[in-house]
């Protein structure tokens, strides 16, 4: 007789090895194996502490205007001379000597010693000659090079009109760099093409009641001491603001609509999408049909029509409208791909179960259907907000969106490209900014897609 | 097929004329009037001007007029409110085939290189040449038009001060040389999409049995790869270039503002910030046809040269 015993049974191999994974911890995973996304999250991490606590560390105030440093590259604090309020220049005449030439002459010395008065600040410089036989006045010039001929006397800052008036102050927005000072004797009209010429580099120099008002001193300090001026390590812009304060202000604006707007746009396409594709039929047909006009309208002219539409003109700042627009204009793409999405899981076999078990349709589409559309949600909103940025950036560049004085890295780059040549540091830190920004959203939608597609999953 | 072209027609004119309302109502929320603007006019000019726009009527006949004006084949954009005695259609007409040649450049500019560089990629898959065009896919992704603008005027100034003397214009319109920096920044960043694109359509045909059968008839690989390969991985770049002209478009409005290119978008933008209803109806409605023309165009096109599409 056989024996049939039952086969013992193993029980080693029907016990699962490793703990199970929901959908989210499995992306997680994979998310944190992708390099580039995982170093993009901490950009964007960066960034949000940039904006949201870079404003309380860094106590500037982005509007204050910093007219001894205007347009300054990035540096190191400056050193500036105190000074006492500005006194008034006396003219320097000398009595014995003749304001007007006797007889005309065919030619004439160059000025001989000329020389400073004081020490040359920015506040001033002032200069004196001695009196030149047989002039009728003189021409004085300023240039930032030396000159290298009678025509190469550079900017004319004025003329004294008497052979007897020796002296000049210049005050003309001066900065602390070299100048090559020249003067011309003159008959009265006309110049003698004789001319002696100055090096002088004044020194940064700053009022004793401004650097009080501007907190930079005590009030022990006294005229002749020297300070530290106020610190932009990111430099100044046109109008001698500090970059890293307006850097941070203008990053709310971008990232307020590059936030907000794809967030809005997104949930108002999973209602209309979740709508029209769970329901189906002509309420579906008739609802995309209309998705798709949207989607047909040309969306930057849309964009500043809706803002004229709203009553904001320009020059003036419009966050909320260009918001609402965002939203208004950009709703169909996800409505699209989440009805498609509906339709595909609203044939699935738990979807089926649910129903059949009593799950009413709310039940149906919060509980099945809209966390099962989620991943492609979140890899939509990802791409959406460089979009939105881009977009902000591209209406304040043509002056349509936000405008001055209040900051967006897209107004900031419009006033920067104008004085790129010169300073380019106004244009570089804002589009860098923009464009790292616009970077790490992208690899890291692009690191969640792999992550989230399921067919990748199944591949492996 | 013809029945496809027409039906996209249809839908296409029921577009713009969604636009043109659109704009019509978006014009009329505008607080004030045309006619308020800068100077006082007396009543008389005011009541000749409001009949010569239908502005003394109801708004619901201003709207027909407004549609009335804009038919083919002769639309009538009315006149400028800024530029004295300029007509919207003149305006257009002037500036528009700067506009469009700037695009066209662009797009042939950046279809080309898409085409090319994702190729490029495909050959060279994960190698040092995928990686570098790769890198320069995600910049020019990444970096908005207008700094490309900025920075492409940075390079000619650079270069012409090496050289000496102005090879290549840094601003303005008008030889070929002008055409070729602005038409490259403008085509830039379609460029990238287009290749990346271009690059996961090349891998995907890879795999296709045609190709394996190809090459089991011993046919030469660079036989396959044009043949076989490139042109069945072109189709699906082919679609995406209907909406990549709207954003040429757009993006040429920065272009032509930076550098200093007398084409509609500049006055475009011109007319925006001057308020300049008329040209800013006119033009919106005018892009919007044009835009919709091309996209329809783009996939009635498709369907000619991909046989699949004409059998669904």
């Amino acid at each position: 007789m056989i024996d049939f015993s039952p086969a013992e049974k193993s029980v080693a191999t029907e016990q699962i090895t490793r703990p199970s994974l929901s959908y989210w911890q499995d992306a997680w995973q994979r998310l944190k194996k992708n390099t580039r996304a995982i170093i993009s999250l901490y950009i964007i991490v960066f960034l949000a502490f940039f904006t949201i606590l870079g404003p309380f560390v860094w106590q500037v105030d982005p509007a204050l205007q910093d007219l001894n440093q205007v347009s300054q590259a990035p540096a190191l604090p400056k050193q500036a001379l105190l000074s006492g309020a500005y006194e008034q220049w006396q003219r320097i005449v000398i009595q014995d000597f003749p304001a007007e030439p006797d007889a005309y002459r065919e030619q004439v010395d160059a000025p001989e010693s000329l020389r400073l008065i004081d020490i040359a600040t920015t506040q001033g410089i002032r200069l004196a000659w001695n009196p030149v036989e047989g002039a009728g006045g003189y021409n004085i010039y300023r240039n930032e090079r030396y000159p290298e001929g009678f025509n190469d006397l550079g900017l004319p800052l004025g003329s004294t009109y008497a052979g007897n008036e020796i002296g000049y102050e210049d005050r003309l927005s001066l900065e602390p760099f070299t100048y090559y000072y020249s003067v011309v004797p003159t008959d009265g009209f006309d110049e003698y093409e004789v001319y002696s010429v100055l090096t002088v580099t004044p020194q940064l120099t700053i009022t004793i009641d401004e650097a009080k008002a501007r907190n930079l001193v005590s009030d022990t300090a006294t005229p002749g001491d020297v300070v530290f001026l106020e610190f932009h390590p990111l430099g100044t812009d046109y109008l001698g603001r500090d970059m890293l304060a307006r850097l941070m202000e203008g990053a709310r604006v971008s990232l307020f609509i590059g936030i907000f707007a794809p967030f809005f746009f997104v949930l108002f396409g999973i209602a209309y999408g979740g709508f029209a594709g769970y329901f189906g039929g002509r309420l579906d047909a008739v609802l995309m049909r209309f998705a798709d006009f949207v989607v047909a309208l040309p969306f930057l002219l849309f964009m500043i029509l809706f803002k004229i539409a709203f009553g904001v003109g320009p020059g003036e700042s419009g966050i909320i409208p260009m918001l609402i627009a965002l939203v208004l204009l950009s709703w169909p793409a996800t409505a699209r791909l989440v009805r498609g999405q509906v339709l595909q899981i609203r044939e699935q076999g738990y979807i089926e179960a649910a129903r059949l078990l009593g799950g009413r349709d709310y039940y149906l589409i919060f509980r099945h259907i809209i966390p099962n559309t989620m991943g492609v949600i979140l890899v939509t909103l990802t791409f959406a907000v460089p979009a939105a940025i881009f977009t902000e950036a591209f209406l304040s560049f043509i002056g349509m969106g936000v405008v001055p004085p209040t900051p967006s890295w897209g107004s900031m780059c419009n006033e920067g490209v104008k004085t790129m040549l010169s300073h380019p540091h106004e244009l570089i830190f804002p589009a860098v900014l923009i464009s790292i920004t616009v970077l790490a959203f992208n690899l890291l939608g692009d690191g969640l897609t792999e992550a989230l597609d399921s067919r990748l999953r199944s591949r492996e | 097929m013809l029945i496809y072209t027409l039906k996209r027609l249809v839908a296409g004119i029921i577009t713009v004329w969604f636009i043109a309302t659109a704009t019509f109502i978006a014009m009329h929320q505008v607080p004030g009037d045309p006619l308020m603007n800068d100077k006082a006019v007396s009543d008389e000019i005011r009541q000749n001007l409001e009949q010569r726009y239908g502005l003394d009527k109801p708004v619901s006949q201003q709207y027909l007029i407004f549609l009335r004006n804009m038919l083919p084949p002769d639309p009538d954009f009315g006149i400028s409110f800024t530029q004295q005695n300029r007509r919207v259609n003149d305006i257009i007409k002037d500036h528009f085939p700067v506009s469009a040649i700037l695009g066209l450049l662009a797009i042939t500019f950046a279809t080309l290189g898409g085409i090319l560089f994702g190729a490029l990629t495909a050959i060279y898959r994960n190698r040092l040449p995928d990686f570098i065009i790769m890198f320069l896919v995600i910049l020019g992704i990444s970096v908005p038009s207008f700094v490309f603008a900025a920075l492409g005027q940075l390079l000619l100034v650079n270069v012409n001060a090496l050289i000496g003397y102005s090879l290549i214009p840094v601003a303005g319109w008008g030889t070929v040389m002008h055409m070729l920096m602005p038409s490259l920044v403008l085509g830039l960043g379609t460029m990238a999409l287009l290749t990346r694109l271009m690059r996961s359509s090349m891998l995907e045909v890879v795999n296709e049995d045609y190709i394996k059968t190809a090459r089991a008839k011993g046919l030469s690989p660079i036989r396959i790869f044009f043949k076989h390969q490139l042109r069945n991985a072109i189709l699906p770049v082919i679609t995406i270039l209907g909406p990549q002209i709207a954003a040429i478009t757009t993006g040429g409005f920065v272009v032509e503002y930076v550098f200093a290119i007398p084409g509609l978008g500049r006055y475009f933008i011109q007319a925006v910030q001057q308020l300049d209803y008329t040209v800013i109806m006119g033009t919106t409605v005018f892009y919007g046809a044009f835009l919709v023309l091309m996209v329809i165009t783009v996939d009635v096109l498709y369907g000619f040269i991909d046989p699949r599409v004409r059998l669904q």
